[in-house]
């Protein structure tokens, strides 16, 4: 994201003199006072137009995350969470209890990060992958393409809490579709099996999430595909290259500057994302779904103990930071290379 | 490019399939919203033997759901429309201005994408009921509180979506206009926002989706009077029974106005995302 928005070479290029034309000489001096507000109001248009934005995220996010890593350094539990300033300093002991893997409370966040990890690696593959797929089978013309280009992105437009709750109406035990299909139709299980609490809960939670978000892998890649020149594959065709080969030497190359942000973007928000698993399993997950933004938030809300959520959210910012970093350097290098 | 005869059965096996997949919780959205609440209770039928629309008379007075409606409604046309004209106004000036602090200022608001909602919850709940109290404005609990916190969520992307929109603009146009006497902000209302209309379309279906879409903020910044669809819906479950009728049918008739907004205007967004984004 911060690569492709920033680091493009010509955008924009040329209209960023703030001076204008050069000033005629001889000007008197009122001339040249109104010629220096005019040149100050030019250098000063920017800022003034960046303003508003700036004020607007400083607010809601950057004072918030100075005060939160502020907060992970304070005893902050439920006798002070009126008066919050006069909680007495705690130094690092959030973080050592948040990080401590023999005690109870790091060894559930280390399972909980775990859990995360694995379900967010998961999810990101898959959505890319059936986004890959959808957008390629999609490209041609044949009947009935727009309609099912609508239909696919029906699961990214709507909202959250509507499409997770029908999820958790099939994945009922006694009532869903789930079971239904699988036991009463295809007699796969002899007994109707729990699919949001206990070990299936998982599956649950990446069926869910992957419904969710490959419809916006889907949208992402179908631009890019748009975009890839159309005489490049005429090239390759006169070369001889079959669809397989094309697929390989022309789109999937051709998309690599698309795949490098949507995998970065999925995988944060897949990550971090909170609405799935509190609408699908409510404000405790199960153990097996536990996943981290549930996790700090039942540690911080359900429990009321906010110093150490907070220490917990700044690790997890550490972590998503360092992961990040090391993303953009690894595929930058190999873009640049290529 | 010619295609091989295999990929016309894996086209039609494929996208059967994940056809099939986003479908089936459509269909039963559908389907059991018209059903009566026993049928929903007992044993899934794939076809409704018994069809009713109590569902959707009954939904509005187990929850105030028109309230919610209508709080939703407020907050995210609200949120969606600031959100998209503070996001001109910045995407321009990094665009057409090199200025000390560009680069900085695009990846700061770009990094906010990255921070865990969960680490300035509780932060912001702080500064709202203070900064509430000190300026006699309520912020915490009100509908004005949700619109400043939603339309951050979808600054960062509209931004970066809109430079990339706007890069794609011939700066040449701008320059026309200033030859015929129009300043820079003259030129971003004559000829930039026209030329990006689309984009700016797309911007605007995104952050409006968002806003009506965000749970975990609505799920504490808000009480019984500014509640939204996305808390409030979850209110046919915590009575003694368990409403699936009446929740589907509440479900799809919050989900219409996006779904057919999205619907409507999904070919601005991807050719938003073609001119700009992933350009």
């Amino acid at each position: 994201m911060v690569v492709s928005a920033t680091s493009r070479p010509g955008g924009g290029r040329g209209s960023g003199d703030p001076g204008g034309p050069p000033p005629p000489s001889g000007a008197g001096r009122g001339r040249a006072t109104a010629r220096l507000s005019v040149r100050l109001r030019r250098l000063g248009l920017p800022y003034l137009l960046i303003l508003p934005a700036l004020l607007l995220e400083l607010l809601v996010h950057l004072i918030p995350m100075v005060i939160g890593i502020g907060m992970s350094f304070i005893k902050l539990t439920q006798f002070f969470i009126r008066n919050w300033s006069a909680a007495p300093f705690a130094g690092w002991s959030n973080y050592h209890l948040a990080v401590d893997f023999n005690g109870p409370v790091g060894r559930a966040l280390l399972h909980s990060f775990f859990v995360t990890v694995t379900f967010t690696v998961i999810t990101v593959a898959l959505s890319w992958f059936l986004g890959m797929a959808g957008a390629v089978l999609m490209q041609g013309e044949f009947r009935g393409r727009g309609f099912l280009r609508a239909l696919f992105l029906v699961p990214y437009a709507l909202p959250v809490y509507a499409g997770v709750i029908t999820w958790s109406f099939l994945l009922q035990r006694e009532s869903g579709l789930i079971n239904h299909v699988l036991v009463d139709q295809l007699h796969l299980f002899s007994d109707k099996p729990f699919w949001l609490i206990g070990q299936n809960s998982f599956f649950s939670i990446v069926v869910v999430s992957l419904w969710r978000w490959w419809p916006f892998a889907f949208l992402v890649l179908m631009a890019g595909l748009q975009n890839i020149p159309q005489d490049l594959y005429e090239a390759s065709s006169i070369d001889g290259a079959g669809w397989m080969r094309q697929l390989r030497s022309v789109t999937l190359p051709m998309l690599r500057p698309v795949n490098q942000v949507l995998v970065l973007v999925l995988f944060l928000w897949t990550f971090n994302d909170f609405n799935t698993p509190y609408v699908l399993f409510g404000k405790t997950a199960p153990q097996e779904a536990d996943l981290i933004s549930i996790h700090i938030y039942q540690s911080s809300f359900v429990t009321w103990n906010f110093g150490t959520g907070s220490a917990m959210s700044v690790l997890l910012l550490l972590f998503l930071l360092l992961v990040t970093a090391v993303y953009l350097l690894i595929t930058s290098r190999r873009r640049s290379d290529a | 490019m010619r295609d091989p005869k295999w990929l016309k059965w894996v086209r039609i096996i494929g996208l059967g399939l994940l056809g099939l997949f986003t479908v089936l919780p459509i269909y039963v959205m559908i389907t059991s919203s018209i059903k009566p609440l026993k049928d929903v209770q007992g044993d899934f039928h794939w076809i409704p033997t018994t069809i009713t629309f109590s569902a959707f008379r009954d939904m509005w007075s187990t929850v105030p759901l028109a309230h919610y409606f209508v709080n939703s409604l407020i907050v995210s046309t609200i949120a969606s429309v600031i959100s998209v004209v503070v996001a001109i106004f910045a995407a321009y000036a990094v665009s057409r201005f090199r200025f000390p602090g560009r680069r900085a200022f695009s990846i700061t608001v770009l990094s906010t994408q990255m921070f865990p909602g969960i680490l300035f919850l509780l932060p912001l709940f702080l500064i709202y009921v203070n900064l509430g109290s000190a300026i006699g404005v309520d912020l915490y609990a009100s509908r004005t509180g949700l619109i400043i916190t939603y339309l951050t969520f979808s600054l960062p992307f509209s931004i970066w979506m809109l430079v990339g929109y706007f890069d794609s603009i011939p700066v040449a146009l701008d320059e026309a206009a200033k030859v015929d006497g129009s300043g820079p902000v003259g030129a971003l209302i004559r000829v930039v926002i026209p030329a990006a209309t689309p984009g700016i379309i797309a911007v605007l279906i995104y952050a409006f989706m968002s806003a009506w879409g965000e749970v975990l903020f609505a799920s504490v910044m808000t009480d019984e009077s500014s509640r939204t669809l996305a808390v409030g819906l979850q209110g046919y479950a915590t009575q003694n029974n368990v409403y699936w009728n009446q929740i589907m049918a509440a479900s799809l008739v919050v989900s219409i106005p996006v779904v057919a907004g999205f619907l409507l205007l999904q070919r601005y967004l991807v050719q938003g995302l073609t001119a700009g984004a992933v350009k």
